[in-house]
């Protein structure tokens, strides 16, 4: 992106500038960088990289099950495909895209300069990237995972799965947990304590909120993956028995465990889109949102619910007549407050002068399809119901309304509301409806005859079937619908590049929005606000642009317009200078500790596969050197050397410091101070 | 003074700081790591198909000596952190010192425990007991060792000057949060795995 972003004169004879004032785009800029705009950058091109590996792989699966006895790919490899078509969109193209609209969009709603940590913002995208790689390094050795997404215990035992499969999804899962968690710290911290003066909680951008449940889910949610991932390490590399019935392990352990994390992690998928919607509409509506509260404590009442209903997905084990009760139970209540939402979106458009603009358009897009998705999972809510289901491609169906009907349509409609603002440029509408027109096509000739050929008994899963079944017809029909989606994506393609190539200039605020990030240039310079902005309304541009009709806030009193200061950014900031001169803007210092910290975790995972034998007997026989307890060092050599990384980046992370020059070093002694400088 | 150390500059809109703010939400997640855990060593109970059982090893009152010592640093700690409030760099260090030392009394314990286990025939893949046993004492101990080395850094970055000060006693602060929160975990432990009955 070959933009420029022009420091507030005047604002260096108030403060020294800091480095990073002084834009650059080379790569060491983008590898050094702790600017959360280029890591909501970054996120995106990231997962939008993976969504295409994993729609690739999607396709060659869909190729396979196109017609009876194919022989596409072999069976070992249809295994490997659709265990990683699932653990790739899951944890490598969705969240990865809901962090970017996270990154970016977050301190822009709450009139922040940045988030909590910049440099734990950073780690997070980086251990992300090594964690990818380590996921995925076992393409080119023959030997991607191959157990499913759920790694159902105890075929990952190395017993059942004697390669190195299941070694590359256990550990680089564990990597990819370090990422979510330590950016959902990062951005629950941010929401809590970052937020502008008058942005109070109740007038937080309904995706704020959402981004906030959602990192609290993760905080909560991951931990339980992450030791069934460490239990399942013990057992393939030090023999421990916590999966393996005949040492009295349990399988079904790892089943709770992991749907402990596994229910949560739906929405953490869906609530990001969910959030991204309730900007959208609104806009596109010319309306503010329909019941801000409902939708706000229906969202934390999905994310609490969240944590109830986990062994939904065990109805089948035989948990008995209680749990089940139970479960299904709390299954069938978290469809309220997800049906409070579905009304709200519709009661906002509702009278409103609606312009279906491509992202408006991919809104309803989600408001329906997810509804298809939400009807057939209260159906398998029931226990009886379930039974029939379990393991058909009716869940196949059942989970593709919620998460390609859902969250990714939620995501696409937020890359094209918001693509203005991160690229500075237009796109092109046509081609926008056009994208959505194939992909809605697509999509439903794809997934829904899935639930047809589901009822009809077809078990997921399978890499073949004989004709004969009466699923000839719907399988070729879906692979057609496949077809169709992909071509929908190359037109996106299309667009995005004649758009960052030819497109013209976007203005600040091209939608007529009401969130904060409409009332800063597009793109946003780097200090997002040259003067932080006063918020008394939840439709803070609204309120500055129709005083009459949104001048107060929702609770009536009529504040003054605040978003003045926000506005005052984006036509010089220098002006405002003269009287708020005390508003020193102080960026973070780029760095690169980030990278070696997540490089060195992901080297100490990734050497349990590529241990060095070869390395240990050298020293101990060729050299005759008694290694006694620590021949394990030469042996893991890789693990060592990424834990010393770790740990040495770590101390050499705490003491560089995160604002102002380097020679602080020097000349300020007490460069760590922790009391603020003065505030405004 | 731009410099500042991973926070803001201007007050936060909860008046805590940040990074106190994000101990506690990590101290959350821990929990739930730490809850995992303890589920999966409950679940594994008396499942145990060959011996050693937890009857033929275990020392109650051994380890109760070293779960009074590792609480005793949970005092030790609070000494430390009201020095440096109060800007006695002495009383922080010779206490920030006492508790790093008491926490590896309290690994000393567990090594020898290890030891004896294992030379009873205990080991990580004997039987159930054994696996969940070191697996989660083993992670409770990590925690208790990155406290240590936490704890001795603070102690020598106090001798360079302006790195551990009484404005800066936050660190210190969050320091014994962690510290604090790793022992109230060993209570927990200390009675499901030691007290109550096999």
């Amino acid at each position: 992106m070959a933009t420029r972003v022009e420091v507030a004169p005047g604002r260096q004879t108030v403060v020294q500038s800091p480095p990073a004032v002084t834009e650059s785009y080379g790569l060491w800029s983008w590898i050094t960088t702790v600017d959360h705009k280029r890591i909501g950058i970054m996120y995106l091109v990231l997962g939008m990289f993976y969504f295409l590996i994993g729609g690739i792989e999607a396709m060659m699966i869909r190729v396979q099950l196109a017609s009876p006895n194919n022989d596409f790919v072999s069976a070992d490899t249809y295994n490997q495909l659709f265990t990683m078509h699932g653990t790739t969109m899951i944890f490598l193209a969705i969240m990865p895209l809901s962090s970017a609209f996270f990154n970016f969009l977050v301190p822009l709603m709450i009139g922040a300069r940045d988030v909590a940590f910049p440099r734990l913002n950073a780690f997070s995208w980086w251990v992300l990237l090594f964690g990818s790689i380590l996921l995925n390094l076992g393409w080119f050795f023959g030997e991607a995972p191959n157990a499913g997404w759920f790694s159902y215990a105890n075929l990952t035992s190395s017993a059942y799965s004697p390669g190195n499969n299941v070694d590359y999804w256990v550990l680089g899962v564990q990597v990819l947990g370090v990422s979510s968690v330590a950016s959902a710290i990062n951005f629950l911290v941010t929401i809590i304590n970052m937020r502008a003066p008058g942005m109070t909680m109740m007038r937080l951008p309904v995706f704020v909120w959402m981004t906030a449940v959602v990192a609290a889910l993760i905080i909560l949610a991951f931990p339980a993956l992450t030791i069934g991932g460490t239990l399942l390490m013990m057992d393939r590399f030090y023999s421990t028995n916590f999966f393996v019935p005949e040492a009295g392990g349990s399988p079904l352990l790892w089943q709770h465990l992991f749907w402990v994390f596994g229910h949560p992690e739906v929405y953490i998928l869906i609530l990001p889109a969910f959030g991204i919607i309730s900007e959208i509409i609104p806009t596109f509506s010319r309306k503010p949102l329909f019941g801000y509260s409902a939708v706000v404590f229906a969202g934390i009442g999905i994310g609490f619910l969240g944590f109830g209903v986990w062994a939904h997905h065990m109805f089948t084990v035989g948990m008995g007549p209680l749990p089940n009760a139970v479960f299904s139970i709390t299954t069938m209540l978290i469809a309220l407050p997800t049906g409070v939402k579905i009304f709200n979106w519709i009661g906002t458009m509702f009278g409103g002068h609606l312009q279906f603009k491509t992202p408006m358009l991919f809104s309803i897009g989600l408001i329906s399809m997810f509804t298809i998705g939400g009807l057939s999972g209260v159906m398998h809510a029931s226990p009886p119901v379930d039974s029939h289901h379990q393991d058909s491609y009716f869940v196949v169906a059942h989970f593709h309304y919620v998460l390609f009907g859902g969250a990714l349509f939620g995501i696409v409609a937020g890359v094209y509301y918001w693509w203005p603002k991160i690229t500075g440029k237009m796109y092109n509408e046509t081609l926008g409806k056009i994208h959505f027109w194939l992909m809605l096509i697509g999509f439903n000739l794809t997934f829904f005859p899935m639930h047809w050929v589901g009822v009809q008994g077809m078990p997921r899963r399978i890499f073949t079937y004989d004709e004969g079944y009466g699923w000839d017809f719907w399988n070729a029909l879906e692979t057609i619908g496949v077809i169709v989606t992909a071509v929908g994506f190359i037109v996106f393609l299309v667009n995005a590049w004649m758009s960052l190539t030819t497109g013209e200039d976007a203005p600040e605020d091209p939608w007529d929005a009401p969130t904060l990030e409409w009332g800063i240039p597009s793109p946003p310079p780097v200090y997002n606000f040259a003067t932080v902005p006063t918020v008394t309304s939840r439709v803070p541009l609204w309120s500055q642009k129709y005083p009459d009709v949104y001048g107060g806030d929702d609770h009536g009193d009529h504040g003054a317009a605040h978003a003045d200061h926000a506005h005052a950014a984006s036509h010089g900031a220098a002006d405002d200078h003269g009287h708020d001169g005390h508003d020193d803007i102080h960026l973070p210092n780029p760095s690169f500790w980030p990278l070696f910290v997540g490089l060195g975790i992901t080297l100490a995972m990734g050497g349990y596969i590529f241990t060095t034998p070869g390395l240990r007997s050298f020293i101990e026989s060729d050299l005759g050197i008694d290694l006694w307890y620590f021949g394990i060092v030469p042996q893991n050599i890789i693990t060592f050397v990424g834990l010393a990384m770790t740990v040495t980046s770590i101390y050499a992370w705490v003491l560089e410091p995160a604002f102002g020059h380097g020679q602080a070093h020097d000349d300020d002694p007490s460069f760590l101070d922790t009391e603020a400088a003065p505030a405004h | 003074m731009a410099a500042d150390h991973g926070v803001i500059e201007h007050p936060t809109s909860t008046g805590l700081d940040n990074r106190k703010v994000a101990m506690w939400v990590f101290l959350a997640s821990d929990c739930m790591f730490f809850g995992s855990l303890i589920s999966a060593y409950m679940i594994s109970k008396n499942r145990s198909v060959v011996g050693p059982y937890p009857e033929d090893l275990i020392n109650i009152p051994f380890t109760s000596v070293s779960s009074f010592v590792l609480l005793m640093s949970s005092l030790a700690m609070v000494l430390a952190l009201s020095g440096i409030q109060r800007g006695n760099v002495r009383q922080f260090r010779i206490w920030t010192v006492a508790t790093g030392l008491l926490g590896l009394i309290f690994l000393g314990g567990q090594i020898y425990e290890f030891y004896e286990f294992n030379h009873e025939g205990l080991t990580l893949s004997r039987n159930l007991f054994g696996s969940s046993f070191f697996t989660l004492t083993g992670f409770h101990g990590t925690h208790v060792a990155i406290g240590v080395v936490w704890l001795f850094s603070l102690f020598l970055a106090s001798f360079k000057k302006g790195l551990v000060t009484q404005k800066n006693s936050l660190w210190v602060e969050i320091a014994g949060l962690y510290w604090h929160f790793v022992d109230i975990v060993w209570i927990v432990i200390f009675t499901l795995v030691y007290l109550l009955p096999y």
